[in-house]
């Protein structure tokens, strides 16, 4: 893909690019930079021939598949963390749920922002979890509504946050499969 | 006071939302035009932020709830920066699409605050 090729600053999943300013690609690039270390090193292929390296998975569309990660841990957190807090009794199990859910986003975020060929494998076990999560207590809120005394993330399988849980899992595993399959054909 | 912030932050944030929308679809990456569009919105949630609290320092109470109310406006203030510094980061046209989502996700909380104060009264 074209727009995901162009980049040339020869930066590396997992190197803490979060607290990095974005350089620009007229100051960061150093073709003859790309040292073997460039790759990672479950990638296989010959090193540092500086031809254009493809994004990480944190990076170009993964970016806003992080954002997004972002954006329903803190929805999910701050939301079963003030639930637990306030009202614990009202419905306990909806609340765990969420915290669940909340858990589940942090960590798929911070395996996003590390990344690396293990901690792609490890996200894609994970979404694939998070969709078992949302099938399966979307399906429980519809089948059994007694279940759950109040709403959850996946209650309704995400309808309250605009069905977005039940499509960020599927579009985490397309993205970070796809990410994969160009790390073999690199 | 508040409905009218919360239309206005909701129409900014639709068409900051489009706008960077449209960016994406060109290809582009966030421009300095779309961080002043950003700032704009900012401004205008701020705003919307302050005026939230001190009506409810002013004896007001929100339907859903002082702290949510409090906590969403506080989320609505935050969405478009956090998004904008996504975008610094990702200068393709994905960091465009950042500060689309961005801009809808702060439109959903918009509707979420009208609800959450209570809709009718004010």
């Amino acid at each position: 893909m074209a727009e995901t090729g162009t980049r040339e600053d020869g930066r590396t999943p997992g190197d803490g690019d979060l607290l990095r300013p974005a350089p620009d690609g007229a100051v960061a690039g150093h073709p003859a930079d790309a040292s073997p270390q460039d790759r990672s090193p479950q990638d296989g292929s010959p090193a540092g021939d500086g031809e254009r390296r493809r994004p990480g998975i944190g990076e170009g569309p993964g970016r806003l598949i992080v954002s997004l990660y972002g954006l329903f841990t803190v929805a999910a957190g701050s939301r079963s963390i003030y639930q637990l807090i306030a009202q614990y009794d009202r419905a306990p199990l909806a609340y765990l749920l969420s915290a669940v859910a909340a858990v589940v986003y942090a960590f798929i975020l911070v395996t996003l922002v590390r990344g690396g060929e293990s901690a792609r494998r490890i996200g894609i076990a994970c979404c694939a979890l998070e969709l078992a999560g949302v099938l399966v207590v979307g399906t429980l809120t519809i089948v059994t509504p007694s279940l759950f005394h109040d709403q959850t993330v996946w209650s309704y399988y995400g309808a309250d946050y605009l069905f977005i849980p039940l499509v960020l899992p599927i579009t985490g595993i397309l993205w970070l499969r796809r990410a994969g399959a160009a790390t073999t054909a690199a | 006071m508040i409905g009218g912030l919360t239309v206005a932050v909701s129409v900014a944030a639709l068409l900051l939302a489009a706008w960077c929308g449209y960016a994406t679809a060109r290809d582009q990456s966030t421009k300095d035009w779309h961080f002043i569009g950003m700032a704009v919105v900012t401004v205008l949630a701020l705003a919307q932020l302050v005026v939230g609290v001190v009506e409810l320092t002013g004896g007001k109470a929100a339907d859903g709830g002082d702290v949510i109310f409090v906590a969403y406006l506080a989320g609505a203030a935050l969405a478009v920066p956090a998004a904008g510094f996504m975008s610094l980061l990702e200068r393709t046209r994905w960091g465009s699409a950042i500060v689309t989502a961005g801009g809808l996700v702060l439109a959903v909380l918009e509707i979420r605050l009208f609800d959450i104060w209570g809709g009718g009264h004010g």
